[in-house]
């Protein structure tokens, strides 16, 4: 199949098309317009429906109206509108609804840059909305990974009734590589008999169908959050994953997502050239966090240390930290705010850390 | 004995929450019948808002979502989306919900001409919460947050929604309605058939606004509180059409 | 003949039947008591009632049937 440059948001939005979305509610924000623009052509094209909101909050609660309906659902945004949403994400959640968001990650806090960052890690993977609850977070490091991850990402979110966050940046929206959209191996049905599409009591297969999260009894309640974090157990079991990039025989181990991840690789060729043996953990699910594989790469014999790298103040960190435990010291390599680590200094880190040790 | 009046199979058997005399019950009950008359049973879906009415779910037979505070127009607008012109989707708000948090949602649903039929229930305070203020409280009307009584150099006048509404093109139909007699009840009841009525349609956004009691927070018993409606409230906020295309 | 059915155990004493009932024959009983502690309505003269359902329209609790 042919090649097409893309950009990674254009892709995002024609991936999501591809996997069977058909809805989206979104709101202008840099760097991710161009993934609302996308779909406003493209989704008519399919007979589906693309609607600018009034601000990301108004969207994120016409996802949690349209995925009650039954719908494959997706909202977009970054670092800003993201925190807006955060509400409408602990709802969904709570009420056991399907939904994609994307996160194209710019500078923060506040009002911050319209550059990449990874500032939100904590944000994605720690809820970011009140409640116990986890969106499953997928981290692409290419425009292709994007893609493939797309799929995955509505299946998931159909699969275990839970959102879904794809957490980009703004590098990886904005550049364009080569790509193939593929078609899925396999498309799963979902029987979505939960989903409010009308109710006749005479007729009905189903029972009479709410979408909620209040539980105002506390058994009740109770009941719901054993249940979620179920889910969220089966989920950590069966859906975590991480790319092993040279890993066998390192004599340290690189753990990074992402763009930063790339960078990493360019590091570990520059570091190779010198004779010194890096590899890369590189989490694809922030959330279930790969821990197992980064224990044991990190764990292995011939494994010094790890040096976690990220455009943040150090949020990946402490979960590679929780991650290794006493096998290794972690060291840190932190670009808080959008400047963008270079392959330089972070082979420059572990050369001084290889003196060091 | 030929029935002159009976329960609508459109309301669930499940007890009503309402303090005595409250206004919700009513509106649920006109609701549930003008959907059981227009055959739209298995059309409907209703979005519960957050207030004294957050259970309504429980009341009515069919398909509910509930929202989060203030969102229940966007909620609508993503199910309606999904679900197409066949279906009547509604919303159930309180002033708290409609008028504050959501007044963003509100005027958005009407400027897009959204087809959702939203029912909008004016009792000029917050109920749930214990009685507060809302952005419809009368000038002068003591509540948990207006204790000297509502100020307009502090807080402001009262907020018209229906009249603001009905300034946006996309907005098809407004009435307001209250239930203080027999007779404004059978104008709320056929008020309520026309907005589905233009929702099904397609004519664009539909509303009601009635104007309800909270007997409970205004410190009054039901009786008197329907008879505050008429002489407090409806001076300020007119009954009839707003709005008609 | 015209007959209001009340499900006493639903009223909740609000009154507004009362306040409602054209022909003013709708009271609340001074005696009964339903096990939530409301005193329930109840129709005062029943030959009065002419069916016009006012009490069953204004009741929020959905209590009052009425038959011809």
């Amino acid at each position: 199949m042919a090649k097409k440059l893309m950009k990674g948001c254009e892709a995002i939005a024609e991936a999501a098309i591809q996997a069977g979305c058909r809805f989206f509610f979104g709101y202008p924000i840099t760097p991710q317009n161009d993934i609302p623009e996308y779909m406003s052509v493209r989704l008519p094209e399919v007979g589906g429906c693309f609607l600018q909101a009034e601000s990301e909050l108004a969207a994120i609660n016409m996802v949690y109206g349209a995925a009650g309906a039954g719908a494959r659902v997706m909202t977009s945004s970054s670092s800003p509108g993201i925190s807006l949403k955060m509400e409408g994400i602990s709802y969904i959640a709570g009420a056991e609804l399907p939904c994609v968001i994307v996160n194209v990650m710019r500078g923060g806090p506040g009002l911050g840059s319209i550059q990449a960052s990874q500032g939100d890690y904590f944000q994605a993977t720690k809820g970011g909305g009140h409640g116990d609850y986890h969106a499953v977070v997928y981290a692409p490091s290419s425009v292709q990974e994007s893609i493939d991850l797309m799929q995955n990402a509505f299946d998931v979110a159909d699969e275990y009734r839970t959102p879904v966050m794809i957490l980009a940046d703004g590098i990886l929206g904005q550049m364009m590589e080569p790509v193939e959209i593929r078609p899925a191996a396999q498309k799963k049905e979902f029987h979505k008999d939960w989903a409010t599409t009308g109710f006749d009591p005479q007729k009905s297969a189903r029972p009479r169908a709410v979408v909620n999260s209040l539980y105002i009894e506390i058994e009740e309640l109770e009941e719901l959050n054993n249940r979620l974090q179920q889910r969220y157990r089966e989920i950590e079991q069966k859906e975590a994953r991480a790319e092993l990039y040279h890993t066998e025989g390192a004599e340290f181990i690189l753990c990074a997502y992402g763009t930063v991840a790339r960078i990493c690789k360019t590091a570990i060729a520059l570091l190779e050239q010198q004779g010194v043996k890096v590899g890369l953990v590189r989490p694809v699910t922030l959330w279930p966090f790969p821990s197992q594989a980064l224990f044991d790469a990190v764990g292995a014999p011939s494994v010094r240390g790890a040096l976690c790298v990220e455009m943040s103040a150090g949020q990946l960190l402490e979960d590679v930290r929780l991650a290794v435990k006493n096998e290794r010291e972690v060291f840190f390599l932190g670009y808080p705010g959008s400047r963008v680590p270079a392959a330089e200094e972070i082979a420059g880190k572990i050369l001084q850390l290889k003196g060091g040790c | 004995m030929a029935v002159v009046f009976e329960k609508t199979p459109v309301l669930t058997d499940t007890v009503m929450h309402y303090c005595p005399g409250c206004g919700h019950g009513i509106v649920h009950r006109l609701i549930a019948e003008a959907i059981g008359e227009l055959g739209l049973e298995d059309k409907a879906v209703g979005i519960a808002p957050v207030g004294c009415a957050v259970f309504a779910y429980r009341y009515f037979n069919i398909d509910m979502q509930e929202a989060a505070h203030g969102r229940a127009p966007a909620v609508a607008t993503g199910v309606k989306r999904v679900l197409g012109p066949e279906s009547c989707v509604f919303t159930y708000q309180g002033d708290g919900d409609l008028a504050s948090i959501g007044a963003g949602e509100i005027v958005h649903a009407a400027h897009r001409g959204e087809k959702i039929t939203v029912f909008f229930l004016n009792n000029a305070i917050y109920g749930m919460t214990g009685g507060q203020m809302a952005p419809t409280t009368l000038l002068g009307q003591k509540t948990t947050t207006s204790p000297y009584g509502r100020d307009k150099e502090h807080s402001g006048s009262p907020l018209r929604m229906s009249e603001m509404l009905a300034t946006i093109d996309g907005a098809a139909y407004i009435e307001r309605v209250a239930l203080n007699t027999n007779a404004n009840i059978v104008r709320a009841k056929r008020a309520v058939k026309k907005a589905f009525e233009t929702q099904m349609a397609g004519k664009g956004f539909s509303m009601v606004e009635i104007l309800s009691t909270c007997p409970t927070n205004w410190g009054m018993s039901p009786a008197e509180a329907m008879d505050w409606v008429e002489s407090d409230m409806i001076p300020y906020y007119p009954l009839g059409v707003l709005k008609e295309v | 003949m015209a007959n209001v059915i009340i499900q006493e155990e639903l009223c909740k004493g609000c009154g507004l039947c009362v306040r409602a009932c054209p022909q003013r024959i709708m009271r609340l009983s001074k005696t009964k008591l339903n096990s939530k502690g409301y005193h329930p309505s109840e129709v005062g003269d029943p030959a009065k009632c002419t069916a016009c359902a006012s009490c069953a329209r204004t009741c929020p609790d959905v209590a009052i049937r009425v038959e011809r």
